[in-house]
Order: structure tokens, then sequence, then C-alpha cells
């Protein structure tokens, strides 16, 4: 969706704030929503792709006024309700109005250094054949879907070239709105600054941009 | 539910044990591993050995997954991570312009700069003149390649190894790599004496 998460290339945001000697966490209940978030992703009602997807719904401007861990907290509470394992009349009460046992049980805490050793991610093991060649020019689709997706505004219509090629993974764009896999190989692909940015890029630099088949087409 | 974040997690973390979908002491552990456990000096320590070791810093570029599991470090957001090496000509930055992918397992949870809605936006577009406010300005000639995290790809900057530090051992190597320069906002460290970039 062409939300306000997707920055790349805005201007106007100022200085990058950068407090001497930051903490991990800036205050306890960070500490929590980032700890409930990835237990309750553990439980798989959600993927992380989803999670993602649910950030962006935030409306602009409570996502620009929101902490970052706020946004989870946003998040996590929208994904609760769409899957059914809380209902808005439990969170509004703040109390069980269906009986336990109805959803998941807790990821217990013995899981955890498994679950953070996790490779599993969202590569898939499976053989499809690359449509791309490291080497090629490809130019990154004109799409503007209104869900979720990885291919970022600024690349878009945009000429590049396949670096190289990360292997067949899920393609979130399809994955986050429960509309299948559709596993693919996702490439990194090199734009030049000026092929972005025109005469305000510089001409040696460039941009990598890691995009999945379906955001591109050959040149 | 309240307003107030405090509150509102108070709330929340209190209906979902209730509930049963969520333990405590799960979430607890949690908070331990990305606090106290999982940090840069596990990405200090790959780049240490990348420098004293040629041979695996050769691994480490060809198959970054493989060569930091040497050394322990893998897992969640990192299951595929990708070493950028930075030389006399090329300058890496690494972003996540759409929202905060950081390589875990070597560097932790990202600081408020690399979430912050300045360093995404401008990272892309301007990235000598983000740079430049961390200190860093680069010649003409360096060229710079700004890596968007926009996959499940995690990428960690292999700065250069700084002058006169043939003789250290790797473990006085790994005291001195930033988490900054790993990031790519910071060129290489400057041996202890110096000024740490």
């Amino acid at each position: 969706m062409n939300g306000i998460h997707d920055m790349g290339g805005m201007h106007g945001f100022g200085r990058i704030p950068r407090p001497p000697d930051e903490p991990v966490f800036h205050a306890p209940w960070e500490r929590r929503a980032f700890g409930l978030a990835l237990a309750l992703e553990a439980l798989g009602l959600w993927s992380e792709d989803a999670f993602r997807s649910a950030i962006e719904r935030i409306p602009p401007v409570e996502y620009l006024r929101q902490p970052y861990y706020e946004r989870w907290v946003v998040a996590v509470v929208d994904l609760l309700q769409r899957s059914g394992a809380v209902t808005a009349a439990e969170l509004e009460g703040g109390r069980p109005v269906r009986p336990a046992g109805t959803t998941p049980a807790a990821v217990p805490p013995g899981r955890v250094p498994a679950l953070v050793a996790s490779r599993a991610g969202s590569r898939r093991d499976v053989v499809v054949a690359p449509r791309f060649r490291t080497g090629q020019s490809v130019r990154a689709r004109n799409l503007h879907p209104s869900g979720h997706t990885r291919l970022p505004r600024y690349a878009r219509g945009r000429l590049g070239t396949v670096e190289r090629d990360h292997g067949v993974w899920i393609l979130p764009d399809t994955n986050a709105e429960g509309r299948g896999e559709n596993p693919q190989h996702v490439y990194s692909v090199r734009f030049a600054a000026r092929e972005l940015w025109g005469p305000a890029g510089s001409a040696r630099d460039a941009v990598y941009v890691d995009l999945w088949e379906d955001h591109l087409e050959p040149a | 539910m309240p307003s107030d974040p405090t509150l509102r997690v108070k709330a929340l973390e209190s209906l979902l044990v209730e509930k049963g979908l969520v333990d405590r002491a799960t979430v607890d552990a949690l908070i331990d591993t990305y606090e106290h456990r999982v940090g840069p000096r596990n990405g200090a320590r790959v780049v240490a050995r990348a420098w004293a070791d040629p041979e695996y810093r050769r691994r480490l570029l060809a198959d970054a997954d493989r060569a930091i599991a040497e050394l322990g470090y893998g897992g969640m957001q990192g299951e595929h991570m990708v070493v950028v090496e930075n030389t006399p000509r090329v300058h890496n930055l690494v972003v996540c312009t759409l929202c905060s992918c950081y390589p875990w397992p070597v560097l932790g949870l990202p600081p408020v700069w690399y979430k912050s809605a300045a360093y995404r936006s401008r990272a892309v577009i301007d990235p000598r003149g983000v740079l430049r406010e961390f200190g860093v300005d680069l010649p003409d000639d360096v060229e710079v390649r700004v890596w968007d995290s926009t996959a499940e790809v995690r990428y960690l900057v292999l700065p250069e190894r700084p002058a006169r530090t043939e003789e250290w051992t790797e473990q006085q190597l790994a005291a001195i790599v930033t988490r900054d320069s790993m990031v790519g906002v910071a060129r290489s460290p400057a041996p202890a004496g110096g000024r740490s970039a």
C-alpha cells in the first residue's frame, strides 16, 4: 500500500535522532510489548508478513505520532481480533469472555531458545526456475497494490541490474493477505542513484533493493 | 483499553495470560535474550575473525550464514544474512526504508536512529548527507552502496581493518568494532588511542 511506512526518498523529517547511551528498551512497557509480540507470533495465528501489514494499516498521522513499540501493540491488538483469538468485548473489559482452551496454548518458556535460534524463516526449499539471471537488466514494475508489498515506491518503474539471486522465498505481498505463499526467486537489484533520483543522485552511488520476481519485468 | 502505553500493555498482557495465550515467563525470556544476550558484540566477533583470518573472511563473504554459524550465531531475524565489505573504493550503508529490518543475531535490536523516519527516508536519497551527519565525510571517488532490506535478507557491513593493528589479537580487534561501523554509518574504527568513529 502507498502508506506512510514507505518512506524511502521522502523529505522533511529533519535530522536523525541519536540519543547518547541509548538503552535497548526505553521504558518497561516497551520491553513487555516486544516480548508479547514475539510470544504471540510464535503461536502461528498470523505470519510476520501479516504483522507488518497490520503496522502499515495504521493511519499515517497516528503512525508518525506513535513510538515504535506502540505500533507493535496496535498491530497485535488488530491481529488478535482478526484471528478471532480475542474479541473486542474482551479487550474492552480486560477479562476473558470465552472459556479458556478455545485458543492455542501459550508458548512455554522452554521453547524460547529454539525459537530464537530458529532458521526456518520464509525461505522455501523448492526448485523454481529463475526468471532472471545475474547481470540482467530489469525494470521494477509500476505496481500500486492497496495491500502489503515489498516493492518500495521509489523503485517502481526504475531500471536496474540483477546483482545476486537470493534463492526462493515466500512472496509477502500475497502471504500477508492470506492469498498463498507463491514461492519465487528474490534478487538483489542494483539501481543507480541517478536512475532513482535524477540529478540529485550521485553519479557514482547506487541503491540495492531486494525484489521478488513478481516485482520485476525484463528491461 | 487505556491509551497510555504503560497501562495498555499491562491490561493486554493480563488478558492474554488469563486467556492462556501467553506465558509471562516466555515473555521474560524473550526480553532477556535480546536485552542481555544478543547484541553487537556478536557481530564484532565476526568482523574481528574476518580481519584476523583471511580464509574466514573469504567464507564470510561467500556464505555469511555458514560462516556466522561457525561462531555460534544465527536465528530469528537473521535466517539469511549477507555480508558486504567496505574497501578504500566502496562504502556500504544498510537501511530498511519500509520498517526496521536489522540482523538481530549479530547486532541485536536496532537503535532508535535506525528506526527513525529521518534515517529511513534519507538513507536512500541522500546517503552522503546522512553519513556526514554521523561524522563520515566520504571523498567523491568512493562509491556508496545503500542496501535497502526490503526482503528477509539481513545485511552486515564488514568495515575496513584499521591501520597499525597488524599485531593485534582477535580479541583486541573485536573490542574496537562498533555497532555503527557494522551498519555502515561509521567507517573503520580508529585503533586504541585514536578516536573511535
